[in-house]
């Protein structure tokens, strides 16, 4: 708590820092794209909405992974944390690029491969949260959510892979280092980065939250035994 | 600023995800202000964790 009460001021000014100046580079000197028009600008919050939705996931398996492993406390409060904060840009990313695509390709919406596999991506961390919130049994919530986040990780390569695997509407991956020009690549990066530090953040800001509540839970919990302790010593 | 015929697709983008992440920041803001509300009522009521150590009241 101390480290990232310590750090977060200072991401959280660096993510808005680095999002407001590539702000002003999409919207002031970025240039139009030569087939989209001035509609690429909906690419720089798209693409980091995508990339964050699939990092965000990858955080809550990994965590789930070392609950699952090596029981370490803090990787529950980790993943619990990062499901609605994925859940989010994953919703981000499905309404942007879906208002991307009805100028770009005449629909906001084709059951492609890319498209279908990122809904399910939003369904599934939509299922994480209740899951866990469905049970009150706040142990075995965190083991089944952490099995069901390891079974849905296959979900991620199908994502990635979907535009080489299948034949759909959505473009392949560009690969930010080869065919996209300079101009359109800085902000895009600088984008993606400010949106990254925000997510960190936001994730580091929620882990303090649930490892609050859980202080004041642990607290109502010894209040209660402790008062059981008391009236059953009373009563002998 | 002029955006071309799709202005209205990239504003209606640009408000969407600001909204989200409005409402995404705010409900974490909100949340850790009541959590830390909560923590700083249990310490004020002088409520320990069971590994805070012993309890001096407890028989």
């Amino acid at each position: 708590m101390a480290f990232s009460g310590a750090i977060l001021p200072w991401v959280a000014a660096a993510s808005v820092l680095l999002i407001a100046y590539a702000m002003y580079l999409i919207f002031f000197v970025a240039p139009p794209d030569y087939q989209q028009g001035e509609t690429v600008k909906i690419m720089y919050i798209h693409v980091p909405s995508a990339w964050l939705a699939l990092g965000g996931y990858a955080i809550i398996a990994l965590s789930s992974f070392g609950l699952l492993v090596f029981r370490h406390p803090l990787a529950d409060v980790s993943a619990k944390a990062a499901a609605p904060i994925g859940a989010a840009f994953t919703l981000a990313a499905l309404i942007t690029g879906s208002l991307w695509g009805k100028p770009m390709w005449g629909t906001y919406w084709v059951w492609d491969a890319r498209l279908t596999s990122v809904l399910m991506l939003f369904f599934l961390y939509l299922g994480l949260i209740a899951l866990r919130s469905s049970l009150e049994d706040e142990a075995l919530a965190s083991k089944l959510t952490a099995v069901l986040a390891l079974v849905g990780v296959s979900v991620l390569p199908i994502i990635k892979f979907s535009v080489d695997w299948w034949n759909t509407l959505h473009q392949p991956s560009t690969g930010f280092t080869s065919t996209v020009d300079a101009s359109m690549r800085t902000p895009l990066l600088i984008s993606a980065f400010g949106f990254l530090l925000l997510f960190i953040a936001l994730h580091l800001k929620a882990m303090q939250n649930e490892i609050m509540r859980r202080r004041v839970k642990a607290m109502r919990v010894a209040e209660v035994e402790r008062g059981d302790r008391l009236m059953s010593a009373g009563a002998e | 600023m002029d955006l071309g015929p799709h202005a209205v697709f990239i504003w209606a983008s640009y408000g969407a995800f600001v909204l989200i992440l409005m409402l995404l920041i705010g409900w974490i803001w909100i949340d850790g202000r009541r959590q830390a509300r909560a923590l700083a009522d249990a310490d004020r009521r002088g409520l320990k964790r069971r590994s805070a150590g012993t309890v001096k009241d407890a028989p």
